[in-house]
C-alpha cells in the first residue's frame, strides 16, 4: 500500500515533467513541419499543372496586400470573416457546435436588403436599422436549431446544415417574388434575377487612406473582437458559456438552464453571422444587391477561421486577414494561368496542417500519463507482494 | 394548395416517378449505409460529402484512363467504379486518421476535408479532359415487368444492381459479425467496449473506410452510371442529404434506405412537377427534401434512439 501520509510535495515531483524550453522548441517544430508540408503539397500541385510555385506566390502577394489599394479590399473580406468567426468561438465555448453560418449569413443579408430597399426613412436610421435586423434574423435562423435542440433533442450540427439549404431557396425566393425584394427596376443593368440595389444613404462608409478605401465594417468587426473575448472572460454571462460548454452536469448543478443559455450562445452565434451578411451587403458586396450567390462561402470559411484561431477572439482576427488575404490574392491568380480554386486546396491543407500539432502533442501527452499510471499500478502490485 | 394535391396525386401514380427517385437517389443509398456503418460506430462522419465527390473524380479520372488504353463500355465503367473505391477511401483515410488516432475534431476535420476536396477535383478536373459515357441500362426479365415500381427497380443502368447485394452484406457485418457487434458496441459504450480488449479507435477507424468504400462507389456510380458526365458540382451537399437519411432512419438499415428513397422522391417530384404541366413554387420543392428531414427529426430523434457515443471521442482514461 502507498503511504497516505507521504508529502504532497513527493508525488508532485514524480512525473518528471520536461523542461518548458524543450516542450516550447517540439511545438515549434511540430507547427514548422506541418505547415512546411502543407505549403509543400501546394506548390506540388501547381507544378503537376505545369506551372511556377513562384509566380503564383507572387501573384497571391500582389493581390492581398501589395498592389495599389488591395489592402482595403483583404480588410473588405476579412471583416465579415472575422464577424462569422467570432459568432462561432461564442457557439463552440458554450459547447454548441453550429455550422450553419452560410444561411444565417443569408438570413442577415436578407434582412439589410428588405430594411434598404423596402423602408422609407433617414439613411443612418435606416443603416442601424438594418444591421439590427441583421443580427435578430441570423440569430432567429439559428434560434429554430436551438428549438429543435432543447425540444427534441435535435443535434445542433444537422439542423443548422440542413438550414443553410433552405436558406439558399429562401434567397432565391425572395428575389424572385416581386412584392418581396425583386428588382423590377426595367433600367436595370443586368439580367441577372437580384434584389434592387442599396440606396446611397444606407451603404456603409469608407475611411481613404494611403490609396486604399478601409470598411468600417472592420473596424467594427475587430471591436466586437475584444467585447467578445471580454465577455467571455470577465462576465457572467461568458462564465456560464464556458461552464456549460466545459462540463454540462456541473452547468445544471450550478443552475444554469442549459435550454436558456444555450438557446442564447446559439442565438448569438447566428446574430455575428447575420451581422457578417448585413455588412456585407451594405458594406458592397455584389454590387448592393443581394443575388443568389450571395455569401460566396463566407459562411463556411468564417467557421473554419475560428477553428484555426483555436476559439479564440483576437486571435480571429489575425486568422480572418490571413484567410481574407487568399481570397482577394487569388483575383491575381489569372494571371498567371493557375485556377483560383488552387485557393481553397492550400487553405484547406492549411486548416488540416493546424489542427496536427495540437493533437500530437494531447495524444503524447496522454500516453505518456497512461504509462506512468500502469507504472504505479505494477509498482504498487510488486509492494503488496 | 388544391393544385399541390392533384399534382401529388398526378404525379405518384406515373411509374417514371419512381424511375428517377430511385435514379435521383441510388448514389445516395450507397453513401447513407457507409454513412450509417460510421454512425453506428460513433462517428458524425460529415466528410461523406467529400468521399462522394471525392469517388465521383476519381471515378471519371479512371474511366477516361481506361478509355484511353482502349478498353471501352464495361470494362471502362468497373475500372471507373474501382477508382472511385480509392478516392472514397482516400478521404476516409484522412477522416479516420486524424479524428480517431490522433484524436482532432470530427467535424473541423470533416469539414476540412470537404473543402479540400472541392477545391482539389475543381482546380484538378480544370487543367484536364475527362471523358465519361452512362453505362447501359439493363433490364432484368420479369421482375421488370412489375406494374409501377418494376422499371424504377428493375429497368436502371447495371451498376445500380451493384447496391442490391450491398444491402444484405452491410445488415450481415453489421448485426451478424463479431467485428459489427464490437463495432455496434464501440459506437453505444467505448468504455465498456475497452475494457473488454476492443481496440476502440481501430474500429471507429474500419467504420470509416467502410464509409470511404461505400460513399467511393457511390460517386462513381453517379458519374459513370448515372449521369454520364463529371461535374464538379454534381454532388453539391447531398451527400449531407446521406447523413439526413441516417437520422431520418433512426439508425436502421431498412429506415434509412427508405429515407433515401423518399428524398430520391422529394427530388424526382419537383423535377416531375413543371412537365405535367402544374405551377408550384421552384424554391420550395428544392427545399422540400431538406424540410421533411428536419420535420421527421423534429417528431422521430425522441423515439428513435441514437448510438450512445455518437460523436463522442473516445481517449482512453478520460470520458
Amino acid at each position: 500500500m502507498t503511504d497516505l501520509a507521504t508529502e504532497p510535495a513527493e508525488i508532485e515531483a514524480a512525473p518528471a515533467e520536461p523542461s518548458r524550453w524543450r516542450t516550447g522548441l517540439e511545438w515549434a517544430v511540430l507547427y514548422v513541419l506541418s505547415i512546411a508540408g502543407a505549403l509543400v503539397i501546394s506548390a506540388g500541385l501547381v507544378a503537376v499543372t505545369g506551372n511556377s510555385w513562384q509566380k503564383v506566390f507572387g501573384a497571391l502577394l500582389d493581390g492581398a496586400f501589395l498592389a495599389e489599394g488591395r489592402w482595403g479590399n483583404t480588410l473588405t473580406v476579412a471583416a465579415p470573416l472575422l464577424l462569422v468567426a467570432l459568432g462561432m468561438v461564442v457557439g463552440v465555448k458554450a459547447g454548441l457546435f453550429n455550422i450553419g453560418q452560410e444561411g444565417q449569413l443569408l438570413m442577415g443579408a436578407m434582412a439589410m436588403a428588405f430594411v434598404g430597399t423596402k423602408l422609407a426613412g433617414p439613411g443612418p436610421v435606416l443603416l442601424v436599422l438594418g444591421l439590427v435586423m441583421g443580427v435578430v434574423a441570423g440569430g432567429a435562423y439559428a434560434g429554430i436549431a436551438g428549438v429543435m435542440k432543447y425540444r427534441r433533442n435535435v443535434p445542433e450540427v444537422i439542423s443548422t446544415l440542413l438550414l443553410v439549404f433552405i436558406a439558399y431557396q429562401i434567397v432565391g425566393y425572395a428575389i424572385t417574388t416581386d412584392w418581396f425584394l425583386r428588382d423590377t427596376d426595367p433600367d436595370r443593368p443586368s439580367r441577372a434575377v437580384t434584389s434592387a440595389i442599396m440606396p446611397e444613404g444606407i451603404r456603409l462608409p469608407v475611411i481613404r487612406m494611403f490609396g486604399n478605401e478601409f470598411p468600417i465594417g472592420f473596424v467594427i468587426a475587430v471591436i466586437l473582437a475584444f467585447v467578445v473575448a471580454f465577455v467571455l472572460v470577465r462576465t457572467v454571462w461568458g462564465f456560464r458559456f464556458r461552464l456549460l460548454g466545459s462540463n454540462p452536469k456541473v452547468a445544471q448543478k450550478m443552475g444554469i438552464a442549459a435550454n436558456r443559455t444555450g438557446g442564447m450562445a446559439l442565438f448569438i452565434s447566428g446574430g455575428f453571422a447575420g451581422l457578417a451578411g448585413a455588412i456585407m451587403l451594405a458594406g458592397g458586396s455584389s454590387g448592393f444587391r443581394l443575388t443568389t450567390g450571395f455569401a460566396t462561402n463566407i459562411g463556411w470559411q468564417g467557421l473554419l477561421v475560428a477553428l484555426v484561431a483555436g476559439s479564440n477572439a483576437l486571435a480571429s482576427i489575425v486568422v480572418a486577414i490571413l484567410f481574407a488575404a487568399l481570397r482577394t490574392g487569388s483575383g491575381f491568380l489569372a494571371s498567371t494561368g493557375v485556377d483560383r480554386k488552387i485557393v481553397d486546396v492550400v487553405q484547406a491543407l492549411l486548416v488540416l496542417a493546424l489542427l496536427i500539432p495540437p493533437a500530437v502533442m494531447f495524444v503524447r501527452r496522454r500516453r505518456k500519463a497512461l504509462a506512468m499510471a500502469d507504472e504505479e499500478i505494477d509498482l504498487a502490485n510488486e509492494e503488496e507482494r | 394548395m388544391g393544385d399541390l394535391f392533384s399534382a401529388l396525386a398526378d404525379v405518384f401514380t406515373s411509374p417514371t416517378m419512381y424511375s428517377s427517385a430511385v435514379r435521383l437517389g441510388g448514389f445516395l443509398a450507397f453513401a447513407a449505409m457507409g454513412e450509417l456503418v460510421a454512425e453506428k460506430a460513433g462517428t458524425i462522419n460529415i466528410s461523406v460529402e467529400g468521399s462522394l465527390l471525392a469517388g465521383a473524380f476519381t471515378g471519371a479520372v479512371g474511366y477516361t484512363i481506361a478509355d484511353g488504353a482502349g478498353i471501352s463500355g464495361a470494362g471502362a465503367v468497373w475500372f471507373g467504379l474501382a477508382a472511385g473505391v480509392f478516392g472514397g477511401v482516400l478521404v476516409a483515410l484522412i477522416q479516420a486518421n486524424m479524428s480517431h488516432r490522433l484524436t482532432a475534431d470530427q467535424f473541423v476535420v470533416g469539414l476540412t476535408a470537404n473543402v479540400l476536396v472541392l477545391g482539389l477535383a475543381g482546380y484538378l478536373s480544370a487543367n484536364m479532359d475527362l471523358v465519361t459515357h452512362r453505362a447501359e441500362v439493363i433490364e432484368i426479365p420479369l421482375l421488370v415487368d412489375i406494374p409501377l415500381l418494376g422499371p424504377a427497380f428493375f429497368g436502371q443502368t447495371w451498376p445500380t444492381y451493384l447496391l442490391y447485394p450491398l444491402i444484405p452484406l452491410t445488415w450481415w457485418l453489421l448485426y451478424k459479425t463479431r467485428w459489427g457487434l464490437e463495432l455496434r458496441a464501440v459506437g453505444e459504450n467505448p468504455q465498456a467496449a475497452d475494457v473488454s480488449g476492443i481496440d476502440v479507435n481501430k474500429r471507429r477507424r474500419q467504420a470509416i473506410y467502410y464509409m470511404g468504400i461505400l460513399a467511393g462507389l457511390g460517386g462513381a456510380f453517379l458519374v459513370v452510371g448515372q449521369v454520364g458526365t463529371y461535374d464538379t458540382g454534381a454532388v453539391g451537399g447531398r451527400g449531407f442529404i446521406a447523413i439526413a437519411a441516417v437520422y431520418f432512419g433512426g439508425w436502421r438499415l431498412g429506415g434509412v434506405l427508405l429515407g433515401v428513397f423518399v428524398f430520391g422522391l422529394a427530388d424526382a417530384f419537383r423535377l416531375a412537377v413543371p412537365v405535367l404541366g402544374y405551377q408550384l413554387n421552384a424554391q420550395f420543392l428544392a427545399a422540400l427534401p431538406y424540410v421533411i428531414t428536419l420535420v421527421v427529426m423534429f417528431f422521430i430523434t425522441k423515439a428513435y434512439r441514437q448510438p450512445m457515443a455518437l460523436s463522442r471521442p473516445f481517449i482512453r482514461g478520460l470520458r
